[in-house]
């Protein structure tokens, strides 16, 4: 009468391995980034063309040798735009879509949820610094050696903060609200933010607004370690700052669906 | 000592604001059993679900789930539990091998990721994004979520919504199966022969509340209500006929040229019947007993109108 065999289903509950289930989380949602075409264009293409145009272009008041001086910028803005603007969107629409609620049905962890999330935003991290990194040396990139170390950390800390900025974010709102205000804020930070201008080309009070935001500090801390070699605890500290504070909220506000 | 019931649900009410989704509800279903929460939209079958699930906390009674609370005792739990949610639950672009290769990661001994995915049908679908997929191949993704790791209870939520007639079928095979290897089932459903096919206990509720349960046959035989329908030329006199029934039987015209006699239908009755025909020259065509189907008593119990 049916076509499963006796026993098919007999029951064998028990929980995986947890190093492999977070794992496994974190490869299937970085190949599912990199397999979107609209999240390459703002991890990777948007960056890239702002690294070629803003070395080559002589659009901005930059200091010579301008691509040493554009170059932790565009890092910068590749860190904020894969772990704040495209992680809140990718988590607005896996709300919508039920992801959440379907791995917090498994033996996963409820950790995992987010600590998957963070790890597959860092493997994507990486893909972005490579490819950026290859480019500008290219273009004649010559980082500070002492500074690649500071480098980093603040690679590592400005991705906790853009990411639990990105949790906070998505992890609240209806998907499509999610998506209007991830990229205004993008927008907003670039352009004020001290990603593309210098904190201290920016008029006064924004100035001091801009060397607070995780987008400043970021982009101030890798160019003062990039280009003069310096360990920039005062960034380091606004970043981690920014990361304790956004995590601990968005672990209380995070809804499955 | 017993084993623990699969599910116990005793005194369950859940709000949303102002609503009670779920108005004091209780629910046992026993272990390797299959139990049908039955009831129209907005009834509160998947709220009670949810609860049972760990997803949402009671506002009061107590849920045991495999002799667990499904909110303190989650971690312990969840490995234990096949959940199929409604409208299921994907990345949007993953491919549903990548989807079930995830969730079969999370349990020890998972049934084989390949296997499933050609046997629910998705082997032709298998590089589709989730979020392109039709929603009969949604659904069966999610349910072989729910099987993937060899659970010993599953919950389904509207197993066969949206789901062609073969694909129907694949589903109360797989159910019936679950049963026979020990798996206990509580599932959701509207569809009547389903919970009639596959339910050893249906569980009908409406408002939150449990307005019927037990097996389907001792659902449909309660009492000794059956009904006889023929079928003969349109306009006899029911009035005659009704009064050579004995008390308690009635009959009626539900649509021209087919009758209904309902009541405690004997073959005393039926001899009635056939005599009255008989006397007024009257060929009667197919004619019948037959107990209520499930519809009949969801109907009597929940109301003939029209829910938005």
């Amino acid at each position: 009468m049916t076509r499963f065999a006796a026993g098919t289903f007999t029951p064998s509950p028990g929980r995986g391995s947890v190093a492999r289930m977070l794992l496994t989380q974190a490869r299937t949602e970085f190949v599912l980034t990199l397999r979107n075409g609209e999240q390459l264009l703002l991890t990777l293409l948007i960056p890239l063309g702002m690294l070629v145009g803003l070395t080559l272009l002589q659009v901005l008041p930059v200091p010579s040798p301008r691509v040493d001086n554009v170059t932790p910028r565009i890092l910068a803005l590749a860190v904020m735009s894969t772990a704040f603007t495209g992680q809140a969107i990718a988590l607005g629409f896996d709300r919508r879509y039920g992801v959440l609620k379907r791995l917090a049905a498994t033996a996963l962890p409820r950790w995992s949820l987010v600590a998957g999330r963070m790890l597959a935003v860092l493997g994507v991290v990486l893909v972005q610094l490579i490819v950026l990194g290859a480019v500008a040396a290219a273009l004649g990139w010559h980082p500070a050696p002492a500074g690649v170390a500071p480098a980093a950390l603040l690679v590592l800390a400005g991705t906790a903060a853009f990411g639990a900025l990105g949790v906070l974010l998505g992890g609240v709102l209806r998907a499509e609200v999610v998506l209007a205000v991830a990229n205004t804020v993008w927008l907003l930070l670039v352009v004020a933010g001290g990603i593309v201008l210098s904190v201290s080309a920016l008029p006064h009070p924004l100035s001091a607004l801009a060397a607070a935001l995780p987008s400043g500090a970021l982009a101030e801390g890798l160019r003062s370690a990039l280009v003069l070699g310096a360990t920039p605890w005062g960034a380091l500290a606004v970043l981690l700052a920014w990361a304790s504070g956004a995590g601990l909220l968005a672990a209380r506000t995070l809804r499955l669906s | 000592m017993n084993p623990p019931a699969a599910v116990e649900v005793r005194g369950l009410v859940r709000t949303f604001g102002t609503v009670r989704a779920v108005d004091g509800l209780d629910l046992l279903v026993q272990p390797a059993t299959v139990v049908a929460l039955l009831g129209p939209n907005g009834a509160g079958k998947t709220t009670t679900v949810e609860v049972c699930e760990g997803f949402l906390h009671p506002d009061a009674g107590v849920v045991r789930v495999l002799g667990l609370d499904p909110l303190a005792d989650s971690a312990a739990l969840r490995p234990r539990v096949g959940v199929m949610l409604q409208g299921g639950g994907a990345y949007p672009g993953v491919r549903a091998g990548e989807m079930l290769a995830l969730v079969a990661v999370c349990a020890a001994r998972p049934l084989d990721v390949g296997w499933l995915v050609d046997v629910l049908g998705l082997t032709g679908v298998a590089r589709v994004p989730y979020k392109r997929l039709s929603g009969g191949q949604q659904q069966r993704l999610a349910l072989a979520c729910a099987l993937v790791g060899r659970p010993e209870l599953v919950f389904l939520d509207e197993p066969t919504a949206g789901l062609d007639p073969q694909a129907r079928r694949l589903v109360w095979d797989i159910i019936s199966r679950l049963r026979a290897d020990g798996v206990s089932v509580l599932f959701t459903t509207h569809a009547m022969e389903e919970a009639e096919a596959l339910a050893d206990q249906v569980v009908i509720i409406d408002h939150g509340r449990v307005v019927a349960q037990g097996s389907p046959t001792e659902l449909t035989t309660s009492g000794t209500e059956r009904q006889l329908r023929f079928g003969a030329r349109p306009g006899l006199d029911l009035v005659s006929l009704a009064t050579a029934l004995p008390a308690g039987c009635r009959a009626s015209e539900p649509r021209p040229g087919g009758y209904l006699v309902e009541g405690a239908i004997d073959p005393q009755v039926m001899a009635t019947v056939t005599a009255w025909c008989a006397q007024h020259g009257v060929f009667a065509e197919d004619l019948r007993v037959s107990r209520r189907s499930l519809e009949d008593v969801f109907l009597e119990l929940t109301g003939r109108e029209l829910r938005s």
